[in-house]
């Protein structure tokens, strides 16, 4: 049967189950526009191309599939280039669709090319130029493929525009591509060697990251810490992978982390380190980072071994298979912790729980930002698929609101990009329309991609924006206060729009509150509507993000902030 | 870590951007390409690169990593530490004067290397060798008066697999 390039495509789209796509028409799309107009598959058309972008990578995080997105060329392919960074960072599964001008074009400057396999090369998994309309199923197929299998990332796919518009026998059974799926089978030697290693500890500590949650691995990971009473901590990513509500959760570590939990790391004797890639802002000083310990690494990417933190047994493979099989050896060999030792170690780790809680200053007069979030965890009672932007919001959610299931936390973690929380949560919307679905945001944040309070408005898609406003840029300042001597330069928000008229103006309800008194009930409110609603919370303008590890220093040295609660 | 030069030969498929890819994970990571070459195997669909570049041995199982990565990257073999043979070829071009000619020519036949061209006012030789042999050609000839020179990146072939 012969069929024109837009017409696989979307046929192709259909074999890969896909059931939304976020996108943005243009010059170079337009055949494949015409086409989705003749079809059933879900658009959402977005208001910028990024949100395309964040809102397909929103939709993966929250769903576990691929997230797709549809751009033109030139300056929309360029528009996607901070989503496509962003879920490349985190490892998440995206296929992007770019229009590009007809192949006769490419290289004479045409109006609206640009080289966006060349400019993506860099921040994707893989990018492919379709050049003939023969090769373009087996790309789609090979994308979705590439996207999803191993350590997942986003693939573009450029589409010419006389390449859709060309016709080639479509046969979806003649369909080839190359199978990159690598299986790993971890030596029982490696077993062993772990065995050998957790015997000989007194203080296990497991640290869970992003790989649990993209790996499917949370089940396993929480029965190896249940079942041998070993205590865990997590990365940013890793947050909801085990559950924030279990006593032998510490919390994440790192910059913002909690003090007992950068306290475990620094004193265990034994690490088991799955799905992370020991970033920067986890590890604080490499020499100092788990000094005491054996570590053991597991996580599917070879290239993450050994990049950060020199390991002591690294274990390359799918964090579920692998956890899975840790389990049975650990049963096949009777190991049985030594509850005496089990029972100091924890003993220890609650008096630093005890020492230093995770807390802050409570207000009668102003709203405080940790008790906004404190407050909606309380109303939803956790049951909320929860997106940040970046900065300050991000980091008292991830302290203040506790995940116990995967996919409910979905924050851009590695590459930090504000204006992601909005469009992200419109995006894990559309993959679940009847769960709560709140963007805990700033009002710096909130205004980089504020124009897709018009999509959640044409769709009815009922998203909550929670605005912590503080009228700065809250993490820049809190760093000039620390480390430039409260020189705020250009970090003062003051001039900002009146954000319940402007939600209005968008079609969205727009909800304020100034006093303490009033938090819960405009949450009440905002939570309770069928549409759309930004909260606007004036809280405290000059919180900080307390406790935290000064940039250089150790994650043992940790600056608490002050002190004084009300109990 | 001691840094050291490594000798790395990749095979990848032979598409349009693979070179890109290749020299920009490098590139991007920070690490420098000292020299490369680039050709198609006996299948015309593969080519095969080799690059040098200096680092640590933890450096170079990084870059290892990073390009075993590529989709387009079919396998990455060090071949610093396996009996292997090296070559370079360098073409030379020398002006030749009243005063120079002579020197030349018995550089030239002393050395054994390859004429490739001779006119009445230049020479072009060819010389292979590995990277020393190559270096000291240079040195020998700099003070004849060297016009212009093209040198290719180091190739590599293991004697066993």
């Amino acid at each position: 049967m012969k069929l024109k390039g837009t017409e696989i495509l979307l046929k192709v789209l259909e074999e890969e189950k896909v059931d939304i796509i976020f996108g943005y028409p243009g010059g170079a799309v337009l055949d494949i526009y015409d086409q989705l107009y003749k079809s059933n598959l879900k658009h959402i058309l977005v208001r910028h191309e990024q949100g395309a972008v964040h809102a397909a990578d929103g939709y993966a995080r929250a769903s576990g599939r691929v997230g797709v997105c549809l751009v033109t060329s030139g300056p929309g392919a360029t528009n996607t280039v901070t989503g496509i960074a962003t879920a490349n960072m985190d490892s998440i599964p995206l296929v992007v669709f770019t229009g590009q001008v007809p192949t006769g074009l490419i290289g004479n400057d045409a109006f609206q090319e640009c080289d966006i396999t060349g400019i993506t090369r860099p921040c994707t998994k893989h990018n492919f130029l379709v050049r003939n309309v023969d090769e373009l199923a087996a790309t789609i197929k090979e994308a979705f493929h590439i996207a999803r299998s191993g350590r997942p990332g986003p693939v573009l796919v450029d589409l010419p525009k006389n390449v859709m518009a060309a016709q080639t026998d479509y046969d979806p059974a003649n369909v080839k591509f190359r199978n990159h799926e690598v299986s790993y089978k971890p030596a029982p030697k490696k077993m062993a060697n772990l065995l050998d290693m957790l015997q000989t500890a007194s203080k296990p500590l497991i640290m869970t990251g992003g790989g649990v949650i993209l790996g499917k691995a949370s089940a396993e990971l929480t029965e190896l810490s249940r079942k041998y009473q070993i205590p865990v901590t997590g990365t940013l990513m890793g947050l909801g992978s085990f559950p924030g509500s279990d006593p032998l959760w510490l919390g994440m570590l790192g910059m913002h982390g909690t003090y007992y939990a950068n306290m475990a790391i620094s004193h265990c004797d034994f690490l088991l380190a799955v799905g992370v890639r020991f970033d920067d802002r986890v590890t604080g000083t490499i020499e100092t980072f788990a000094a005491n310990a054996k570590i053991v690494h597991i996580d599917i990417d070879p290239s993450s071994i050994n990049k950060n933190v020199t390991v002591d047994l690294p274990i390359i493979g799918d964090t579920k298979a692998t956890l899975k099989d840790l389990l049975r050896f650990l049963e096949e060999h009777h190991y049985t912790p030594d509850d005496l030792s089990r029972k100091t170690w924890l003993g220890e780790i609650a008096e630093w729980r005890e020492k230093v809680p995770l807390t802050y200053c409570q207000s009668s007069e102003i709203i405080k930002p940790q008790s906004v979030i404190e407050t909606l965890y309380k109303l939803t009672g956790g049951d909320a698929l929860i997106t940040t932007e970046v900065g300050q919001n991000q980091m008292w959610t991830a302290q203040f609101f506790p995940f116990n299931q995967p996919n409910s936390f979905i924050s851009s973690g590695g590459l930090g990009t504000m204006g992601f929380g909005l469009p992200a949560a419109i995006g894990v919307k559309c993959a679940f329309p009847d769960k709560h679905v709140i963007d805990i945001a700033g009002d710096g944040s909130i205004q980089m991609n504020i124009q897709e309070l018009a999509t959640a408005a044409q769709y009815n898609i009922a998203v909550k924006v929670v605005l912590l406003n503080n009228g700065y840029l809250g993490m820049v300042r809190q760093w000039q206060e620390m480390f430039y001597e409260k020189r705020y330069s250009h970090t003062d928000m003051t001039y900002a729009p009146d954000f319940v008229k402007l939600a209005e103006a968008f079609g969205v309800v727009g909800l304020r509150a100034t006093k303490p008194a009033e938090v819960e009930s405009i949450l009440r409110e905002g939570l309770a509507s069928s549409k759309p609603v930004l909260m606007d919370f004036r809280v405290s303008r000059e919180e900080c993000v307390y406790p935290m590890v000064h940039p250089g220093q150790s994650i043992s040295q940790m600056t608490l902030g002050s002190r004084e609660m009300i109990n | 870590m001691e840094k050291k030069d490594h000798i790395i030969s990749i095979l990848v498929h032979n598409k349009p951007d693979v070179l890109a890819r290749v020299a920009g994970t490098l590139g991007g990571k920070g690490y420098n390409i000292d020299s490369l070459c680039v050709n198609t195997t006996t299948q015309k669909d593969i080519s095969k690169i080799v690059m040098t570049t200096a680092g640590s041995q933890t450096t170079i199982t990084r870059i290892e990593n990073q390009l075993q990565r590529l989709f387009d990257v079919i396998s990455v073999d060090d071949l610093t530490n396996v009996e292997s043979i090296h070559r370079e070829m360098v073409l030379v071009r020398l002006n030749l004067t009243a005063q120079n000619s002579e020197d030349v020519k018995n550089a030239i036949d002393m050395n054994k290397w390859k004429t490739i061209v001779s006119g009445d006012k230049y020479v072009l030789v060819e010389i292979t060798g590995d990277k020393t042999q190559i270096d000291f050609a240079l040195a020998r000839l700099e003070p004849l008066g060297i016009a212009d020179i093209t040198r290719t990146g180091l190739i590599a072939l293991k004697l066993e697999d």
